[in-house]
Order: structure tokens, then C-alpha cells, then sequence
């Protein structure tokens, strides 16, 4: 299979989406001409032109707020903010506005929307430009919460965003985008909901999101060196969650632990760790086991900021504590 | 001399009274305990929305405040979804889920009611370009306060559709109180609509006490819209006659010391000298106006009164297109 940057993955999506549906245009801060921050929309200004890539002020609130706005009316628009540490300027819009109106409007309002952004640790991008804040908004109903971690489910799982008609909140990982591998050319769909069992094993389940589904698959690799057999799940998005997919390999494997970038106090991952102590409690044969961030703001020091960020051996750590006892 | 027609004068008085109406009739069952939450009247301020929504098409859109109601009655929402909303009935606009601060009507153009102070500023900017991107020729109004215009909302909703010229006119209710605080407590402007400077467009100060100010004004503002040429910040100088809310006396911040001159120049009692004056109106066709809406009102509540609760399980539903 043709390999692609998961930044370009990204590029092919909003394209392909944009042939497809006209009422589909981009709109965020310096993703015309410049292609964004991260290039993840260059060379579509000069394809469909500055009514559907269009540049904004720097004013979040005003992009989810317009964002919001243009789908009541049918439009189908999606977003970019450029850190999602930037969501928290425009957490009202976000939160009580797009997350809102279909239900306290009694369910007709139209709300198909999509706010690309990114986060994550790794480039000295220090407090306020490496966050990951994805369990803010996996805790309010009414948004959905993608998180891919490769090429393949950037370009799949964004197409199917955009043609979502909930609004979707779709975080990419700044560490990944210059990540190359397998995605088609051709057009395919990654369904929202479903999680993917990314390697088999036997003797622990890991959940990992974004960076550290590769991570723990590395992890998994010396794991088996040892004789661990280790079984990596990447739920893909965080809400809606393919629950069963989980349930079912801790059943099988009777030990779970959970991974992420963000920190560890009321993380995404004890929430998953609060469904499979009561789903699959007679299962479990150790305490459940979370690898996640120290709980500080990311610091710039690039010593400082790897120390604090979760690696392949703190995953390989988790998964002995977890299996040997 | 102003030019509106007898047909949209009409109109305006019309609407003025249904809005009056409808809010002395939720007023008086909320005092009852009838209805549940808490209400923000409009009364004294319905020359603004009706000057302004006559001038308008069920296409064209209106996002709107947590002080609603008489947004919704000129964009032409029914007293019986109403009602039933503030009654918390499965048959209200919002199937109950909302109640009176998030009465919206998608089909009528109306994108919503909002708790939130400034919040549906950059949302009215954002619905004007999906109109503009869909080619048609209609607008936007948007709705706030006084105190909205000290939210980021505000700029960052205004700044953008004065970049991108968007159809849309944004309308300042200046009541004259943030809630409790006197407007030269909280900006230092005595006209909001000098704001407008700085993103480049037209600001203009109406009296929102007069109907044919607001229609003159925002037809031109809408024309405006209509054309391409961009957005309009109307300031319109109101007041509420009641306090912030329904059981808020006003008398800790001076509201009652100032509401009687304002009471003395009703929209309502000085259109109808207007319309009395042309000759457009006589008292027999008042009584007869206010006879039908009053009919109207009590068919309303009996349907609200006997409309069904939601069933526990709607609480469920809504949150997602597939729930």
C-alpha cells in the first residue's frame, strides 16, 4: 500500500471532501496561502479559492462561533484551531453552543460541523501549545471526540467526520504528522465508533490514544521478547467508544491497562478503567493500570518535558507491574 | 417624513401588542406558579423587534437573547409552541428541553435564543456567510445587549463579518442595565453604536421607543445587508419597563427611579396616537386586535395546560442525531 505522511492524509481528506460536497469549506487561522501551521491544508487555497479556504482573524471564539453558525444553515464546515490548547478561548462556543443547540432546541438544529485541531507534547512547545485536553470535551454530551493515530484512520476517520451530522471535535497529534504509513489512495471510509485491535496478545489488554498507540505497539515488541504477549487497542474516538471492543480482550486477557498523553487525574482513562472494573470485574485478574502524564503543565525543557510525557518503557513498566505483580 | 406603508405600520402595531400580550400573560402565570425556570420580559422594549422584523422574510435569519420572546413573536412563531415550551411540554418548540431562553424555530429562521451573554454574536456571523456562500440574497439579524457588547464575543463575532462584509445586522438592545449595573458602570461609551468605528462600518443610534425610528433604520441597515455592501451596528436605545427578571423589583440599582419616564413614552400608546393621527386605525379595530389576540392567548395556554409532559425517555434524545 502507498505510504503517506499522516499530515497529507489529512490534506486528502478535506480535499476529497470538498469535491465531493460543496457545502463543505475550511475555515481557521492562516490555511489559505500558508497551508497551516502544519500543512495540513496546503495547496487547497489555490484549488478551490479563498471563499472555501478561508483565512480568519485570530479569534477563536469567532471561528467555532462561525463554525457553528454556518451549519445551522446548512453548511458544512470545518474548522481548524490551530493548539488545542487555543479551545479554551473559544469554550463557550464550544461547549455551550455547539455542544447544546440540538438538544436544547428540541433536535432539529442542523449541526454538522467538524474543529480540527491538534495536540500533544514532544516538540519544546512548552505549557500552552502542548496539551492534551481531550477529556474535557469527551465529558459533555453532544460532541464527539476522534483522535487518530495514523495515516490510514486520519484520512478515513476525517472523511467520515465531515459527512457526520453531529459535530465532531477531531484531535491530531503534532509528533504524528511527519509519521509516513499506509493509507490508499483510494477513497475508503474509517467508521466513527469503532475501535481496532492493533496487535493481538494474551496476557494484557493496553488501550492506547494517538502517540501512544505506536508506543505501546514498540512496547509490545520487547514485551514479547520477555514473554509477555501483550494485546494493543486503539479505540480510534473517545466518544461514541466501541466499549465491547475493549470488553471483550479484557475478558480474554484479564489484565487491562490504559495509556495516554494526557495526565493522569481524570484522564479518559478512568473512565475506561471505571467500565471494565464493573463490565468485566470477575475477569480481572490485577488491579488496573494507567500510564499517563506527571501531573504538571508540559514544561519547555526538552529533558523536563520527556521526563513527564509517557514512553515505551514506562508502557513496558505498566504492563510488568500489571503482569508479574 | 417617514415612508412605511399602512399595511406595515399595521403590522408593526399588530406584532408590538401580541409580544405586550404574550408577555403580561407569562408574567402572570409565572407568578402563579404555573411555569417553571425564570422569565426575562420584554415589555417596553417591542418597538425594536418589530420595527426591524418587518422588514423580513421567513428565510431570513434572527439569533436571539435570553430577553427572546419578542424576537420570536416577530419572526412569527406561534403562541402555542410558546407557551407549551414555557409550560415544559413535549409540544413547545424545543420539546420542553429548553424553556424560555433557547426558543428556537429552525424553519422560521430563528437559530435560537441564548443563555448566554454574546453568545450568538459570532454564531449570526457565521450563519451570514453560509447564506452568503449559498448564494442568496438573504440576511442575518442578531440580537444582544448592552451588556453584550462588552463580551470577546462581540468583537471577534463583528470583526469577522466586517472582514468578510457579511450579510448581517447586529442590533443593540441598550436597556440601560447589564442586569443590575447602570451602562456608565460598565463602558465607557455612552453610545455602543460608536463602536462600529472601529470595525469600519456603520453605527447608528435609533430610538427604540419608536417603531418608525427602528423601521427606518433597519430597513436601510438590511438593504444594506441585502446588498453585499456588509454589516450594520444599530444601537437602539430602549428599556425594559420590569426588572431584569420577573420578580426582580429593580430597586436595588435604580431601575425604578428611571422606568417611569420611559413608561411615559410606550411604543404602544404613542404608535397607536400615530396610527390614529393617519387615520390608519380606529378604536373599534384596536378593540377588535386586542379581543382576537387575547382569544388567541387563552386558546394557547388551554392547549399548553393540556399538552403532554415529555416522557422520561425524551430526556434521553437529542444529544446526537442518532439518539
Amino acid at each position: 500500500m502507498r505510504e503517506i505522511l499522516y499530515r497529507d492524509a489529512i490534506v486528502e481528506a478535506l480535499d476529497e471532501e470538498m469535491k465531493r460536497d460543496k457545502s463543505v469549506f475550511l475555515l481557521g487561522e492562516d490555511i489559505a496561502e500558508f497551508g497551516g501551521s502544519y500543512k495540513t491544508t496546503a495547496g487547497l487555497f489555490k484549488k478551490y479559492g479563498k471563499e472555501r479556504v478561508r483565512n480568519t482573524p485570530i479569534s477563536e471564539q469567532g471561528i467555532v462561533g462561525a463554525t457553528l453558525g454556518a451549519a445551522l444553515v446548512g453548511m458544512k464546515p470545518v474548522a481548524e484551531l490551530m493548539y488545542i490548547d487555543f479551545t479554551a478561548v473559544a469554550m463557550d462556543q464550544i461547549v455551550n453552543q455547539v455542544a447544546k443547540v440540538r438538544y436544547m432546541f428540541g433536535g432539529k438544529a442542523k449541526t454538522s460541523l467538524v474543529i480540527r485541531t491538534q495536540g500533544g507534547a514532544g516538540r519544546s512547545s512548552a505549557a500552552q501549545h502542548a496539551q492534551s485536553l481531550e477529556s474535557w470535551f469527551v465529558h459533555i454530551p453532544g460532541l464527539k471526540v476522534v483522535m487518530p493515530s495514523c495515516s490510514y484512520d486520519a484520512k478515513g476517520l476525517l472523511k467520515s467526520s465531515i459527512r457526520d451530522p453531529d459535530p465532531v471535535l477531531f484531535i491530531e497529534h503534532k509528533l504524528l504528522y511527519l509519521e509516513k504509513n499506509p493509507a490508499p489512495k483510494k477513497e475508503y471510509l474509517v467508521p466513527i465508533g469503532v475501535a481496532e485491535v492493533k496487535r493481538e496478545g494474551t496476557d494484557i489488554t493496553v488501550v492506547a490514544t494517538s502517540s501512544m498507540v505506536k508506543k505501546s505497539l514498540d512496547a509490545a515488541e520487547e514485551l514479547e521478547e520477555i514473554g509477555i504477549s501483550v494485546e494493543v487497542i486503539d479505540p480510534k474516538t473517545l466518544f461514541p467508544l466501541d466499549k465491547e471492543t475493549i470488553l471483550t480482550s479484557v475478558r480474554k486477557t484479564n489484565r487491562l491497562l490504559i495509556t495516554h498523553e494526557a495526565v493522569e487525574r481524570c484522564g479518559w482513562g478512568a473512565e475506561i478503567a471505571a467500565i471494565a472494573s464493573k463490565e468485566a470485574f470477575d475477569y480481572l485478574d490485577a488491579p488496573i493500570e494507567r500510564v499517563a502524564a506527571k501531573e504538571t503543565p508540559v514544561p519547555f525543557s526538552p529533558k523536563l518535558e520527556n521526563f513527564i510525557i509517557p514512553n515505551k518503557d514506562d508502557v513496558i513498566e505498566g504492563v510488568k507491574r500489571t503482569v508479574l505483580g | 417624513m417617514p415612508t412605511i406603508t399602512k399595511k406595515n405600520a399595521l403590522w408593526i402595531f399588530k406584532t408590538m401588542l401580541r409580544i405586550r400580550r404574550f408577555e403580561e400573560s407569562s408574567i402572570d402565570l409565572f407568578t402563579k406558579g404555573e411555569l417553571p425556570g425564570f422569565l426575562h420580559a420584554y415589555i417596553g422594549e417591542e418597538a425594536v423587534a418589530s420595527g426591524i422584523c418587518v422588514h423580513l422574510t421567513p428565510r431570513d435569519q434572527i439569533t436571539s437573547t435570553h430577553r427572546g420572546h419578542g424576537h420570536m413573536i416577530a419572526k412569527g412563531l406561534h403562541y402555542k409552541g410558546m407557551f407549551s415550551e414555557l409550560y415544559a411540554k413535549q409540544t413547545g418548540y424545543c420539546k420542553g428541553k429548553g424553556g424560555s431562553m433557547h426558543i428556537a424555530d429552525q424553519e422560521l429562521g430563528v437559530l435560537g435564543a441564548n443563555g448566554i451573554v454574546g453568545g450568538g454574536i459570532p454564531i449570526a456571523a457565521g450563519a451570514a456567510l453560509g447564506l452568503k456562500l449559498q448564494k442568496t440574497k438573504d440576511v442575518v439579524v442578531c440580537f444582544f445587549g448592552d451588556g453584550a457588547s462588552n463580551e470577546g464575543a462581540f468583537h471577534e463575532g463583528i470583526n469577522l463579518a466586517s472582514t468578510w462584509k457579511l450579510p448581517v445586522v447586529f442590533v443593540c438592545e441598550n436597556n440601560g442595565f447589564a442586569e443590575s449595573t447602570p451602562q456608565k458602570n460598565h463602558q465607557s461609551v455612552s453610545d455602543i453604536a460608536d463602536r462600529a468605528t472601529s470595525y469600519n462600518i456603520p453605527g447608528i443610534v435609533a430610538d427604540g421607543m419608536d417603531p418608525l425610528s427602528m423601521y427606518e433604520i433597519a430597513g436601510e441597515a438590511i438593504k444594506r445587508a441585502r446588498s453585499g455592501k456588509g454589516p450594520t451596528l444599530i444601537e437602539a436605545k430602549t428599556m425594559r419597563f420590569l426588572g431584569h427578571y420577573v420578580g426582580d423589583p429593580g430597586t436595588a440599582y435604580g431601575h425604578d427611579k428611571v422606568v417611569g419616564k420611559w413608561k411615559k413614552i410606550d411604543p404602544i400608546v404613542t404608535f397607536e396616537d400615530f396610527l390614529k393621527q393617519k387615520k390608519w386605525i380606529a378604536d373599534d379595530h384596536k378593540e377588535k386586535l386586542v379581543i382576537d389576540i387575547n382569544q388567541e392567548i387563552d386558546e394557547a395556554i388551554l392547549y399548553a395546560k393540556e399538552s403532554p409532559e415529555p416522557d422520561l425517555e425524551d430526556a434521553l434524545e437529542d444529544v446526537y442525531s442518532d439518539s
